[in-house]
């Protein structure tokens, strides 16, 4: 097939390897080497797309990162699209399917331009404040119109088949772009041993040098490059990243690179290999070689296919030999932009014109070389317009004052279809800016360069504005050296910059604007973001409104907010909105930027840390029994608890109901090993654990247990548990499962800053310990056959006892602890012991109905008690004495615990705070929903009064009814009150309160 | 993400196995009972949250465990030095203001 | 003030847009104020423009150190809803929604609040807990709300993984209609420019550099492009800033400022029309009228005025995000910022008056200020014009922190939004 703008030499194409495309439907051949951009121009294409808010058709305009509008709609499978690929920056491979993201029914023909056309004269900036308010009711209508025409590709709509990986990495130099400072760096760096990672967002080292004629060393560039790669490559220590950008830049050094392992050669990753790769690094030295964009300018029409900007069209002809169109216009405001009339000409076509907007125009030499290949110069000139709508049809020129700002003699037109401008160059600062670090502008530079900055940071090449390729080359030298030192490596011999030829340049010349016969609210269209459509008039309107930061302008406009971040509009924008404020560029601010420099993969930043992996999940020694048994599990924290083990057949309802009586009438066994275990020592244990709890622990004696409440120093109870005595120095501490970690730090924190002289040691012990937990009249009967050595009786192991024993040849603790109130035993033994004793533990049962149940079960058994779940009936907003458990905190300890003088402070003591206690339901089979909310009286209009919520409810098989927790405002004093819950559906349950204790209220049956 | 040195495991280590705790140097008031709810309040609550430098606490969480106290600036994020609980800050704003204040 | 409106457009479109008048003016200030507004943030421009309208007291200055809305008026994720837990912050948030829901037509400028709905999902028992507790207590208040189970949530949003197949699976939520989005610049503005039409002297590129207190009353401030302002009474409204301005007057607030920050995709079609909250998992997420997802991230544990956090805050919440919409997983994200939250202990706001007399201190929303916006306006005002808290500002007052009576929204707000 044909290429119609395909040169047929030159370039850096496996022209050897035909493939093929796919565009709007259309098959289309190109060439391994090329980009998506570089084989549209090639196969002649000049519409890629309609523009977002007027739908005008738009061409390619510039070769990279910098691309407003060539933003395309990836991927040949619906799983595998991708939105807003730059069409610039992708890689062609064989077989790639691209749609253009806007246009209807297709770009050539598009309806919306119509509409765009009336439209955009009532579509200033910020038209949307300042209409669709009237009638108020109609602005959902109004919204769903403008939302239609929101985005710019789409999602896609099923999950991602790709996988992503992170690589954590140290660096000595981060070396952030491969141009000719970049490598000059590397070099240099390289040599003297030290890790070094290089970056560049390209398929292949050498930025501007890959379209360069110039020579290096007395050798061509590309010939340099070739070696100076190859030198690299040698280097143990030497990473080379291309097709891998630098897209943040974080707090001390911490880089953030995203590099496409497979983007460039299919849709999706090969089986078993990742898609992108997130390296995270942390560098010592990081030196930015990120060159420089080059600037548009602005005049009417500057968006019509065909306007191009210089340097991006001596890229095409020279890196991927496209020559994108027949009659060429350079309009300029510096001698190098000359080099893209040279290379268009050395091509084969025709220059029409280089409209030089300087008096003075360019260099001796330059000018001598338009001259021998006989391309006519005009200087002191400026294209205020092009005319076409699909394609550049000819361009206005006129004179140009030498301030730039006015036109002088008449206007005449150039036929041609291109016009490449060129208004000088932005450095790239992008990166400098992440940390906080503030541009400075360069009125020699005319542009932005990087500000002071705390970070370990070095720049070299044109991101400092130096623009010729000798003082490049010794800014990299210079930048490595210094890197070198900085990291603390040493060179040997002298270090000699590589040579390239000097260069006798003329000053360039600040514009940004370029006048039109009209004023700029009635010319055509000049647009500054091309993404966004914002204009050159429309920041004029912003600045007249009174929008006068260019934070305000930027925001009122919407200019530099589309996915190309205005790399290529911002300095011209803000070059527009000062000049209508009489104003310099500085004195209107500086444009921060922020991460991302281009945009990255949702996919690339997660990582492997979804699914599966989101969260680690935590097991039990026994949960594969659980499992077998057909448990269902509940979150908490990260563990997997068992919620409830359900038999063929049974509902929900039907399980806990079982499980509950075959507790109170025999026994049941709960799997309590998720419980935090923390593992206290030394001399001053106990000291410390008085300090901590609310109640006393200064005679808890050795083989006892003691439960306690512990308590913020405002006085709110945080968590609570078990602690036992194994010997005088020596504690175990129960937390609840969710706060074990918070618990811990607790400890810690008050051990290590405030009471250091302490002598105590804490240890996480949870994952040590297995806990089986058998519950219930019969529990003795069953733990008599497992346990080997001791005696279990009541005389010999009551209540609140733990004894060590050995249970079927394991070594264990066992607790005589009961968060059922039935006879309780908690076995505890090495976590990889824990299966074996609970099977063992089963088989004993087993002619005992020993029912396994889960925490479901295990809340409706407590809260038949009245015992509390810290984090469920608590919420950090309730002291001990509202949760009626004055009977934990011992007024009489002479150190004043944690949380003692919080909870006397004058709110904590007044009337009429939440306390808990228990519910009654008039109809003792109705269920109060737990988080339901008392009022007294039910008839109350809204908003309605509220005393409290209930914190657990559930149905008691073992009672016949409903048994509930609850908060109400006072409530220790309304024992027997009635309150009322009124529910979403209209209906409002009646309750009376009593003592949260249903169960056993003296406490007999733990005893036995 | 900052790159803290522990001073205890005495490396650098990567800012997501520490957790911030706040302002340091907040002693617990050795007699709480005598002080009264403002006292105790401001104990609790009230900070300096400067803009600048901040002495504050940090924990080693997934690491050793071990608390120690930063200076850091708290606008560009530089940390100053790094301290053992107990150790006294070298970096504080008074020496800074004193610095300047030589200067000028 | 030059009415706006879609007749008015087109008669700009014939002049091509040549006449606009200025949003508002950029007068001289002047030597005294009966109030002034140190922080031209959304909160103090609502404070000024309601202190104009509904009180009648119109000699009145914001200074702004920078540019109007460029704190976080600029950097949030522009959520707007009611549903706290306590009676106290639900009155207040109510009451900003009710304001909300007229704003555009009040300000006559378009807001684009857009009741999209907010859902809060619930993902373990606990947060199904909390998540009726909440709901039962909103509806008992007035403020709409229900909760749905994972088939409704799916109807409502298709794209998310309501499925067992999560590591924390979907398992219910509240929804409250009402909720939803604004234009978070444009408030700003549109309080601006109607405050200005009222007759307040909007000051920017004006900093505060102290208050001037005699024998413990404020009487004005001083600036350090202006020179002393005198002020009959002073109303400090500077979110990221209010303890450096505490400092000022001499005492100090129970307030850390963090970093938080959020992060947008490049913009895509239509594909997520409500807004969804996740404190499980930590992220949030919605679509903007231009296609952006935009999306809030959880708040950075250390102080921080930089305006920027940690990379792995970020990191953990596109996890989040793409655990709940695998489908996003090949979006991009285009840009990342942070603003600089001032919370509190117990994530409620102080709108108090302070130990100085005539000062006043607006601070501590959080992660709610951008929600609030005409609410705290609205009742910041009223506190100012009568030199004491109303009743809706009365539980706010910064000394529950010495008495205890705090107002613990944790649960509601347990991540950053």
């Amino acid at each position: 097939m044909n290429q119609p703008n395909r040169l047929d030499q030159g370039g850096r194409l496996e022209r050897a390897t035909a493939i093929s495309f796919e565009f709007n439907g259309k098959k289309y051949p190109g060439f391994v080497g090329d980009t998506l951009a570089s084989a549209l121009l090639a196969n002649g294409i000049d519409v890629i797309g309609r523009s977002f808010k007027y739908s005008r058709p738009r061409g390619i305009v510039a070769a990279g990162a910098e691309e407003p509008n060539a933003i395309m709609q990836l991927g040949a499978t619906e799983a595998t699209q991708v939105p807003n690929v730059r069409a610039t920056q992708q890689e062609l491979y064989n077989g790639l399917v691209a749609k253009s993201t806007n246009g209807w029914p297709n770009v050539d023909f598009d309806m919306m331009s119509t509409l765009g056309k009336v439209g955009a004269k009532v579509m200033p900036p910020g038209f949307y404040y300042k209409t669709f308010m009237y009638p108020k009711s109609l602005w959902s209508t109004y919204e769903k119109f403008i939302r239609k025409a929101a985005g710019l590709g789409r999602s896609p709509l099923e999950s991602d088949p790709d996988r992503y990986d992170h690589y954590h990495q140290h660096a000595d130099i981060v070396i952030v772009g491969a141009g000719p400072a970049g490598l000059s760096a590397a070099l240099v760096a390289a040599r003297s041993g030290a890790r070094v990672i290089i970056a560049d967002e390209q398929a292949e080292f050498g930025g501007s040098l890959l379209h360069s004629q110039e020579q290096i060393e007395g050798i061509d560039a590309l010939e340099w490059l070739a070696n100076t790669v190859a030198e690299l490559a040698s280097f143990p220590e030497v990473q080379m990243l291309p097709r891998s950008t630098v897209n943040g830049y974080h707090d001390h050094n911490f880089l953030t690179i995203h590099q496409r392992c497979s983007d460039h050669v299919a849709d999706r990753a090969a089986k078993n290999s990742s898609r992108q790769r997130m390296h995270r690094v942390r560098a010592k030295w990081v030196i930015l070689a990120t060159g420089s964009h080059e600037r548009p300018l602005v005049y009417a029409n500057n968006d019509v296919p065909g306007n191009m900007l210089a340097s991006a069209v001596s890229t095409y002809i020279n890196r991927y030999a496209v020559i994108p169109g027949h009659q060429l216009v350079l309009m300029t405001t510096n001698d190098g932009a000359y080099n893209t009339a040279f290379d268009w000409h050395n091509a084969g076509r025709k220059v029409v014109a280089i409209v030089d907007t300087r008096a003075e125009g360019a260099a001796a030499a330059v000018v001598a070389k338009a001259a021998l290949l006989g391309i006519k110069v005009m200087v002191g000139t400026a294209v205020v317009e092009a005319q076409g709508s699909k394609r550049v049809k000819s361009v206005s020129v006129a004179g140009l004052n030498s301030a730039g700002d006015k036109l002088v003699g008449e206007v005449s037109t150039l036929v041609c279809d291109t016009l490449a401008s060129s208004g000088g160059w932005s450095p790239a600062i992008h990166l400098s800016c992440h940390t906080g670090a503030r541009p400075v502008w360069s009125d020699e530079v005319i542009g932005f360069i990087p500000g002071d900055t705390l970070q370990q940071q070095l720049t070299a090449g044109s991101i400092n504005g130096c623009f010729d390729l000798q003082n490049t080359l010794i800014q990299g030298t210079e930048a490595g050296q210094q890197a070198v030192k900085n990291a603390g490596f040493s060179l040997e011999g002298e270090v000699v910059a590589p040579t390239a030829a000097a260069v006798v340049i003329n000053t360039g010349m600040a514009l940004y604007h370029i006048p039109h016969p009209k004023v700029t609210s009635r010319a055509p269209k000049q647009f500054v973001d091309l993404q966004n459509d914002v204009t050159a008039a429309g920041i004029e309107m912003a600045t007249l409104e009174g929008f006068e930061s260019i934070e305000h302008v930027k925001r009122y406009t919407a200019m530099g907010f589309g996915t190309d971040q205005g790399k290529l509009g911002n300095i011209n924008g803000m070059a527009i909105a000062a000049k209508s404020m009489h104003k310099t560029i500085p004195e209107t601010g500086t444009t921060i930027f922020r991460p991302n420099y281009t945009p990255v993969t949702f996919g690339a930043i997660a990582g492997r840390h979804c699914g599966e992996l989101f969260d680690p999940k935590r097991y039990t020694a026994m949960h594969q029994w659980h499992l077998e048994r057909g448990a269902l599990f509940e979150d908490v924290g990260n563990w997997k608890r068992p919620w409830y083990f359900p038999l063929k057949g049974e509902s929900m309802q039907q399980t806990l109901e079982r499980e509950c009586l075959a507790v109170r009438a025999s026994a049941g066994i709960l799997d309590a090993s998720t419980l935090g275990k923390i593992d206290i020592q030394g001399p001053d244990a106990r000291e410390f654990l008085g300090r901590v709890y609310t109640n006393a622990w200064a005679k808890l004696a050795i083989g006892k247990c003691r439960y306690g409440l512990m308590c913020g120093e405002d006085g709110m109870v945080f968590d609570d548990g078990v602690t036992a005595c194994m010997a005088d120095n020596h504690f175990v501490m129960t937390t609840t499962t969710g706060g074990a970690a918070r618990v811990l730090e607790w400890l810690e924190i008050y051990h290590q800053t405030e009471w250091p002289e302490l002598q105590v040691y804490f240890n996480s012990v949870t994952d040590h310990w297995s806990t089986v937990t058998v519950t219930g009249p019969n529990a003795r009967k069953i733990i008599e056959q497992v346990v080997d050595d001791i005696d279990v009786s009541n005389d010999a192991f009551k209540y609140m006892d733990w004894k060590a024993a050995t249970v079927k040849g394991v070594p264990a603790r066992i607790f005589r602890i009961s968060f059922t109130g039935e006879l309780s035993f908690e076995i505890n033994v090495q976590a990889n012991y824990g299966m074996r004793i609970w099977e063992a533990v089963m088989a004993a049962g087993e002619e005992y109905n020993l029912t396994p149940y889960g925490t479901e079960s295990m809340h409706i058994l407590r809260t038949e008690k009245g015992f509390i779940i810290a984090g469920q009936d608590t919420d950090g907003s309730v002291h001990p004495y509202d949760l009626g458990m004055g009977w934990a905190v011992s007024q009489k300890k002479p150190f004043s615990f944690i949380g003692k003088r919080g909870m006397n402070r004058e709110d904590c003591v007044k009337e009429g705070r939440k306390q808990l206690v228990g519910l009654k339901t008039k109809d003792p089979m109705q269920v109060i929903p737990e988080g339901a909310q008392a009022v007294d009286d039910p008839n109350q209009p809204i908003p309605m009064t509220m005393l409290g919520h209930v914190t657990s409810s559930y149905y008691s098989a073992c009672l016949g009814h409903s048994i509930a927790m609850a908060f109400i405002r006072d409530g220790h004093k309304r024992m027997g009150d009635t309150v009322y819950y009124p529910l979403a559906d209209g209906q409002s349950i009646e309750a009376i309160i009593c003592s949260p204790i249903f169960f056993d209220p003296k406490g007999e049956q733990q005893n036995v | 993400m900052f790159y803290i040195y522990c001073p205890h495991c005495e490396e650098h280590r990567e800012e997501e196995e520490f957790h911030a705790v706040g302002q340091a140097h907040i002693p617990r008031p050795l007699d709480p009972e005598s002080c009264s709810d403002k006292q105790w309040g401001e104990f609790l609550f009230f900070r300096d949250n400067p803009r600048g430098l901040h002495h504050e606490l940090w924990v080693h969480a997934i690491g050793c465990r071990k608390f120690f106290n930063i200076t850091r600036d708290t606008q560009t994020y530089e940390i100053k030095e790094v301290y053992k609980i107990g150790e006294k800050p070298t970096f504080t704003a008074d020496v800074a203001v004193n610095a300047v204040e030589s200067t000028t | 003030m030059q009415k706006y409106s879609g007749f008015g457009l087109l008669k700009h479109a014939l002049s091509h847009h040549e006449n606009w008048q200025r949003v508002w003016r950029n007068p001289v200030p002047k030597k005294k104020y009966d109030v002034v507004i140190v922080g031209g943030g959304g909160h103090g421009l609502a404070t000024a423009y309601y202190l104009a309208k509904v009180h009648g007291i119109t000699n009145i200055a914001v200074l702004e150190k920078g540019y109007l809305g460029g704190g976080n008026t600029a950097r949030n994720t522009t959520i707007v809803r009611s549903n706290y837990l306590w009676d106290e912050s639900a009155k207040i948030y109510e009451h900003s929604m009710k304001l909300w829901e007229g704003l555009s037509q009040d300000l006559n400028y378009n807001v684009m609040f857009s009741q999209r709905g907010v859902l809060n999902l619930g993902h373990t028992l606990q947060d199904m807990r909390d998540i009726q507790r909440r709901v039962n207590a909103n509806r008992l208040n007035g403020i709409d709300g229900e909760i749905l189970d994972p088939q409704q949530i799916k109807e409502i949003v298709p794209m998310m993984d309501c499925s067992d197949r999560p590591r924390y699976p979907i398992m219910g939520a509240s929804w409250q209609p009402r909720g939803g989005v604004a234009r978070h610049d444009a408030v700003a503005w549109g309080f601006a420019r109607a405050a200005d039409a009222l007759g307040v002297d909007l000051i920017q590129q004006c900093e505060v550099v102290d208050f001037i207190i005699e024998e413990g009353t404020a009487t004005g401030v001083m600036t350090k492009s202006h020179g002393v302002i005198e002020a009959g009474r002073i109303g400090c409204v500077t979110a990221g800033n209010s303890s450096v301005m505490a400092k000022m007057a001499g005492f100090k607030l129970p307030i850390e400022s963090h970093p938080l920050q959020a992060l947008v995709s490049e913009p895509i079609k239509p594909i997520l029309d409500t807004v969804v909250m996740s404190n499980h998992v930590h992220g949030y997420i919605s679509q903007s009228d231009k296609g952006d997802l935009v999306i809030g991230a959880g708040i950075d544990g250390y102080n921080g005025y930089g305006q920027r956090g940690s990379y792995h805050t970020i990191e953990h919440t596109v996890q989040a995000i793409v655990e709940l919409f695998p489908v996003f997983s090949r979006v991009r994200m285009n840009r990342q910022w942070g603003g600089i939250v001032d919370t509190t202990p117990d994530a409620c706001p102080i709108i108090s008056a302070t130990p100085v007399d005539n000062l006043f201190f607006n601070c501590g929303w959080g992660t709610g200020g951008f929600k609030a916006t005409p609410g705290s306006g609205h009742v910041f005002a009223q506190t100012l014009a009568w030199g004491k808290a109303s009743d809706m500002a009365k539980p706010f007052s910064m000394f529950r922190f010495h008495d205890g009576a705090l107002i613990d929204e944790h649960g509601a707000a347990g991540v950053a939004h």
